[in-house]
């Protein structure tokens, strides 16, 4: 992650901070700091939804008193977050900010963030969200909270139901079962799925499932863990495939990833509610024939899901207007009426309890054989577990991860290897940006 | 005898071209045939040739996406890049003119500080800028962008060796005796002789602000102001959660090339004339 040495020496101070000041100061000092202003207010919102405007346009309609501008950018390790870093060394941030639920502890640490519950309304509406993703945004921490939980990812099993049906394999429940399929499917001339080696997400979403749990704060330190016995056996389980050339490995999101899928070469992907949209359309051809299941379990009977990405909307520590950004962080984020446009405009999955049973959930899709299929995510949401935690530096995590599973599926070393590559380099750029860090 | 020596001879060379205009071309041609097929066919189709011509429905869909913000990008880009190559053009031909005729105290010193310009990437000066800008609640307008794309050192060092060896001492003298002001004389009679290369300064330039993506990615964050570099790259990050974008930064990629296309076409045998020129002289 490029930052500069400038920006490393805040983060000691201010994960200092995070550690010893929080419980003592915040009652007091940032509960006044959340008070509602007087007059009418603006505010400016950064995000790159696809849509916001109609969804914003919707909220500056009802609210002349609180009038907020949409900004736009590319996502956030496209740039997006880079700008924050540099708008926090100037001075001149939005008021709100999209920031993924992996990218927020970087903020954290950077100081960059302000607690959301020490507004009143936001502690009150805490119980609104599922909570796992309330998780995302405390830290697991009780009082504190560094945004306003978005969307989320619960993963299930996507399957192509006709091929399934046709060669008499059964759709698998477990892992186990999904690698006697793999074999299977091999034979009928198709990969069960494509192992996405360059998308470390998609992985970090089945380490999530399996119990992995790669960073912890007790605030003071960090921990730094990608190589538990819970990843290790996920790594396992995919070197395993890859070995075996039972899975594909095109890279993500490319046309040639599009077509496996497209020219039924590629049976099923494990991912996440958003993955719906992206079957449907980069593979238009094969409409009607999918199926979605809940996720492979490690052991049978088990209900266990893993997330795949998802965002929060963060409040900027400069904001004049902490409290109307709250309030309307928290209108976009849990009124039927906001969530609903979000999933018109960007497919958004809500992070609420309440939204994941609205109605425009509840339709039957086409696509998937009139399956309702946000049935079953919704279900999926409330079998994330919710300790998992994100370190202060993904993205130097992800590309190391993600080159050594580059060489791991080209046939150099194993994924095994390649994560413990990347929990010493992660260490290495925590201690370089001055990051305290246990070893 | 001679005969096949001559095919020999000119075999090589027109081999190598036709490899170099191949490997040139074919991204272009990939482009093309990208651009001119539907989602479904431009996975599953050989991509350097034609399925369905669908080039005008497509760029229908992109002029229409999001109520034509696309058209609005190029037109910025047009401005931004027209507008600062153009002033960014005259201000150097200025500077290299001014430092080649006019005898001064440490001008040897101010060309060196130029030179030295030359040799700072564009990209390393994106943040301090930013900075800058933010200093004076400037960021996110259109001068944040504009104002910075007009320095361009490089065209002061060639306005300057151009200037040196095109526009004669006795020339300058005889206008002056002839009751011309300075200023009148520069654009009179300077910029006609160094015209070649003030075309080759103004395609440098052009290029370069065209293709300068990390300053508007910095300062910029309403989408109104974005040029369409920066706006097609926006929307290629968002492929992943709105897959449909793809076709449309395809299409947005053909059409945000044709005015450089077309600078070229125009400007080129200027600039053949202004190459050749500086390099006999």
């Amino acid at each position: 992650m490029r930052k500069s040495l400038a920006a490393a020496l805040i983060s000691v101070l201010a994960l200092s901070a995070c550690g010893s000041g929080d419980d003592s100061s915040s009652d007091g000092a940032s509960a006044a700091s959340c008070a509602p202003s007087s007059g009418p207010v603006s505010l400016t919102y950064t995000t790159w939804i696809p849509g916001i405007e109609n969804v914003v346009k919707a909220w500056n309609d009802k609210n002349p008193n609180i009038q907020v501008k949409v900004q736009t950018g590319p996502n956030g390790n496209g740039g997006t977050y880079q700008n924050f870093f540099n708008q926090l060394k100037a001075g001149n941030t939005p008021d709100l900010g999209h920031i993924e639920y992996d990218a927020l502890p970087s903020f954290r640490v950077q100081d960059g963030l302000f607690d959301v519950a020490s507004c009143d309304i936001v502690a009150k509406a805490k119980d609104q969200f599922i909570p796992w993703t309330w998780n995302q945004v405390s830290f697991g921490e009780e009082k504190t909270a560094w945004g306003i939980p978005q969307d989320s990812g619960p993963m299930a099993l996507f399957y192509r139901a006709d091929l399934f049906e046709k060669n008499g394999i059964a759709i698998p429940k477990t892992w186990e079962e999904y690698a006697a399929a793999a074999v299977k499917v091999k034979a009928a001339g198709g990969y069960i799925t494509n192992f996405s080696q360059s998308d470390i997400n998609q992985f970090a979403g089945f380490a999530w499932q399996a119990g992995g749990r790669w960073f912890a704060n007790d605030g003071q330190q960090w921990t730094v863990n990608l190589t538990d016995d819970n990843t290790k056996k996920v790594a396992d389980y995919w070197q395993d495939l890859i070995s075996k050339k039972l899975v594909s490995t095109v890279p993500p999101w490319t046309t040639e990833w599009d077509n496996a899928y497209n020219s039924s070469s590629a049976w099923t992907w494990v991912s996440a509610v958003w993955g719906a949209n992206s079957i449907m359309s980069g593979a238009p051809k094969t409409a009607g024939k999918w199926r979605v299941a809940p996720m492979p379990q490690w052991s049978a009977g088990e209900n266990v899901a893993g997330n795949w990405g998802g965002s929060a909307t963060a409040i900027f520590k400069n904001s004049k207007h902490p409290y109307e950004a709250a309030q309307f962080a928290l209108w976009l984020n849990t009124s039927e009426e906001a969530l609903a446009l979000l999933n018109k405009e960007a497919q958004l999955y809500p992070a609420t309890t309440a939204g994941t049973k609205y109605s425009y959930l509840a339709n039957p899709v086409e696509f998937y054989g009139d399956q309702k299929i946000y049935e079953l995510f919704a279900e999926a949401a409330t079998q994330v577990t919710p300790d998992f935690t994100w370190g202060p530096t993904m993205t130097s995590t992800y590309t190391s991860a993600s080159d050594g599973f580059k060489a791991a599926v080209s046939g150099q070393g194993t994924l095994n290897d390649a994560l413990t590559k990347a929990q010493t380099s992660t260490i290495d750029t925590l201690k370089s940006q001055a990051i305290p860090v246990k070893e | 005898m001679t005969a096949p020596v001559l095919i020999k001879q000119r075999a090589l060379p027109t081999l190598v071209m036709a490899v170099c205009t191949l490997y040139f071309l074919t991204p272009i041609w990939w482009l093309f045939v990208g651009a001119s097929k539907n989602a479904d066919q431009f996975t599953s189709t050989n991509p350097l040739w034609f399925a369905d011509f669908d080039l005008f429905t497509n760029i229908g869909d992109l002029l229409a996406y999001r109520d034509g913000v696309f058209l609005r990008w190029m037109l910025n880009s047009i401005l931004y890049t027209g507008g600062a190559a153009l002033l960014g053009t005259v201000l150097a031909a200025m500077c290299g003119y001014a430092l080649a005729k006019y005898r001064f105290r440490g001008r040897e010193l101010l060309f060196n500080v130029v030179l030295s310009g030359v040799l700072v990437p564009a990209t390393a000066l994106a943040l301090p800028l930013f900075l800058m800008f933010s200093k004076v609640d400037a960021t996110n307008t259109f001068w944040a962008v504009f104002l910075p794309s007009l320095v361009n050192p490089f065209g002061v060092y060639l306005a300057r060796i151009y200037a040196t060896a095109s526009v004669p001492d006795e020339l300058l003298e005889a206008a002056r005796i002839d009751g011309s002001g300075e200023i009148r004389t520069f654009f009179k009679v300077a910029t006609r002789l160094m015209f070649p290369a003030l075309v080759t300064i103004f395609l440098f330039h052009f290029v370069a602000v065209w293709n300068n993506f990390l300053l508007p990615l910095i300062m910029l964050s309403d989408e109104r102001l974005f040029p369409v570099t920066l706006g097609l790259y926006t929307w290629n990050t968002q492929v992943n959660q709105i897959p449909e974008l793809r076709g449309l930064v395809i299409i947005g990629a053909l059409l945000s090339i044709t005015p450089l296309v077309i600078a070229f076409l125009l400007l080129q045998r200027f600039w053949r004339n202004g190459l050749g020129a500086g390099a006999v002289k």
